[in-house]
């Protein structure tokens, strides 16, 4: 059997962050790792992938991978499971990594276990452990069957510096045009020179406390000062003072950055349920009663918008 | 045009979540319709509204509890619905099974859900009945139209606003922010109850999946707490920040 493999996302040859994650942390391990990449002239990455531990990176390079469809991609993995054995396979919790995986799943019949923050692999069993209830709870769930199929959530496991072989097994195309069954008409990339929220180390938020976009103003350059993500509560997000891919919470996004600042915020639970597991927490309210500083690390009752512009003078000493 | 909605019963969002016996107590826990499926229900009824969806149904796999999901929909604007008897402890898995036998029965053009169920969910179930369909799936969309045996769907993407266009019959999955669900008016929630609901039993098969374990996060505990003038505040969390948490400032 072939060991781990992870697939590798990338768009462009950009390769995303949690794809070095899960490399790294299966590298901990004894078993072998490898990096499955699929695109078009991708073969160059393998010395990337390597750097990050992938001992083998297996290759399936054709314009028919030239960007990411659901169809072709799950024909070319099934085809290469059936060729090569693998114990487990590993996606990120991502747009496209649920999508593949899922969709996998239910061709090979297996099961899956989604939006992983712990993983034990070994000898081809996989016990994983599931963030449900929005965070609320916490569920161990034992994969059974084989391949073990499991996606990742970005940013729980740290990238590190353990190399792998990186030994590339080109793998043949098994995808046809026949598999692809959407078309992609356009795509608009949110133009942001911030970081992405759900890998952000920083994340700085702005609540209904803001009270509108020059509060908001005040958030973003505190993010910029930091070089981190800005989000929202929901209710500056209904308000259209943020994008709503940047809510935080529930029904957003779950971010796991080293540091969380909550800026006007009240810390309402399904607020809570998408940062509250951040390593630090700081909020800044001036309601000493806000259940935001029931979980905040260092919690100033003042006002916002006098604060942010003294902190931030503060912090560029 | 048929259109199913599937919907999921959860826990209110505002629900504290306990343990009991090793298993998530529901003792005392308002439900409601996953938010994301409500939302799926109100895209159906704005697709019947516009003339281009003929008849919505609206289908649920689990307990007997789940008819209130069913007749909150019904009471919004579906016009009928189905219960698939489950036992509540079917994985991703088998519920996608279960779903999709009575789905295929119903042979629609379009299945709209929500992309991921806010207690246990697991962003799969869409996906697999797509594959057990044979159906392409359009995951988390903000809005859709259906023209030409053809739905073209806008998605939050990773990284930016992607339009995908794919052929009927579909699978599609909603994100939150597609429409504000209505309130199911007094005629609705009267009409509701004159409206059919067929119940049928689920497809048995084995689960894939083993809970080994539920726990409950470590509680977070409250940290430092400041109450004085906006410059003090602003230096204690400036010194903290950077010796504490040793923040790069750029
Ligand atoms: C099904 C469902 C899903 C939801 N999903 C989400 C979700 O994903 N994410 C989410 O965030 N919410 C979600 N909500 C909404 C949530 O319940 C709250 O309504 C929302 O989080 C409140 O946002 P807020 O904290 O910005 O606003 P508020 O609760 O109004 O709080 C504003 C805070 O700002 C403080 N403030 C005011 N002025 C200042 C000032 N000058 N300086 C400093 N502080 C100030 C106030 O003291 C107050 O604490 C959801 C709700 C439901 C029902
Ligand atoms: N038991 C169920 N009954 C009906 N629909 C379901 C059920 N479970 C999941 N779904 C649908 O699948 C979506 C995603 O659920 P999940 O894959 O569990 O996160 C939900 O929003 C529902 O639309």
């Amino acid at each position: 059997m072939a060991g781990t493999w992870v697939f590798v996302e990338q768009k462009d040859g950009n390769i995303r962050k949690v794809t070095f994650e899960m490399l790294s942390e299966l590298k901990k391990g004894g078993d072998e790792v490898s990096a499955v990449v699929f695109g078009k002239g991708v073969e160059g990455l393998a010395p990337e992938l390597a750097k990050f531990g992938a001992d083998k990176v297996y290759v399936a390079d054709d314009a028919i991978f030239a960007s990411y469809n659901t169809g072709a991609f799950v024909a070319q993995m099934a085809a290469m499971i059936k060729e090569f054995s693998p114990n487990a396979l590993l996606f990120a919790h991502s747009f496209n990594g649920r999508d593949m995986a899922s969709r996998l799943a239910q061709k090979l019949d297996a099961g899956l276990a989604t939006d992983a923050v712990a993983a034990d692999i070994s000898a081809g069993k996989g016990i994983f452990t599931r963030s449900i209830y929005a965070g609320k709870a916490l569920a161990k769930v034992e994969v059974t069957g084989s391949p073990v199929l499991a996606t990742i959530r970005p940013g729980v496991w740290e990238v590190g510096s353990t190399a792998g072989a990186g030994a590339v097994v080109k793998a043949a195309v098994a995808a046809t045009a026949g598999d692809v069954y959407q078309v992609e008409k356009s795509f608009a990339a949110t133009v942001s020179a911030r970081p992405d929220l759900a890998e952000a180390a920083v994340v700085v938020s702005g609540g209904r406390g803001c009270k509108g976009p020059d509060g908001i103003k005040l958030v973003e350059q505190l993010a910029d000062l930091l070089g981190a993500a800005v989000g929202g509560s929901r209710a500056s997000i209904d308000s259209g003072w943020l994008g709503h891919e940047l809510q935080v919470g529930q029904t957003g996004k779950v971010v796991l950055p080293n540091l969380y600042v909550a800026c006007g915020i009240s810390g309402a639970i399904q607020h809570l349920a998408g940062m509250s597991s951040s390593k630090f927490i700081a909020a800044i309210n001036t309601d000493t009663e806000a259940p935001i500083f029931n979980v905040s690390d260092f919690g100033v009752v003042s006002d916002l918008f006098k604060v942010i512009p003294i902190l931030v003078s503060e912090l560029k000493k | 045009m048929k259109v199913i909605v599937c919907v999921k019963q959860t826990f209110d969002t505002e629900a504290k979540i306990e343990l009991k016996d090793g298993k998530i107590s529901d003792a005392g826990i308002n439900l409601i319709i996953n938010p994301y499926d409500e939302v799926a229900v109100e895209g159906a009824i704005q697709l019947k509204e516009k003339g281009v969806a003929t008849e919505i149904v609206v289908i649920t796999a689990g307990s007997d509890k789940g008819m209130d999901a069913i007749r909150t929909a019904l009471a919004m604007g579906a016009d009928r619905g189905i219960l698939v008897k489950q036992d509540t402890g079917a994985d991703e898995y088998a519920r996608a099974v279960a779903l999709a036998a009575a789905i295929k029965a119903e042979n629609p053009e379009l299945v709209l859900a929500g992309h991921v169920a806010a207690d246990d969910g697991s962003s799969q179930v869409p996906t697999r009945i797509a594959e057990i369909l044979g159906f392409p799936h359009v995951n988390v969309i903000t809005n859709i139209d259906i023209a030409g045996g053809k739905a073209t769907c806008t998605t939050e993407a990773d990284g930016g606003t992607a339009v995908i266009e794919v052929a009927i019959p579909a699978v599609v999955s909603s994100q939150v922010s597609w429409n504000e669900p209505r309130y199911p008016s007094m005629k609705g929630i009267m009409q509701a109850k004159k409206k059919p609901v067929a119940t049928v039993d689920a497809v048995a098969v084995d689960n894939k999946i083993k809970i080994v374990e539920v726990s409950l996060p470590a509680a977070k505990t409250a940290g430092i707490k400041i109450e004085d003038d906006a410059d003090v505040c602003a230096t204690k969390l400036a010194d903290w920040m950077k010796n504490t948490v040793k923040v790069e400032v750029k």
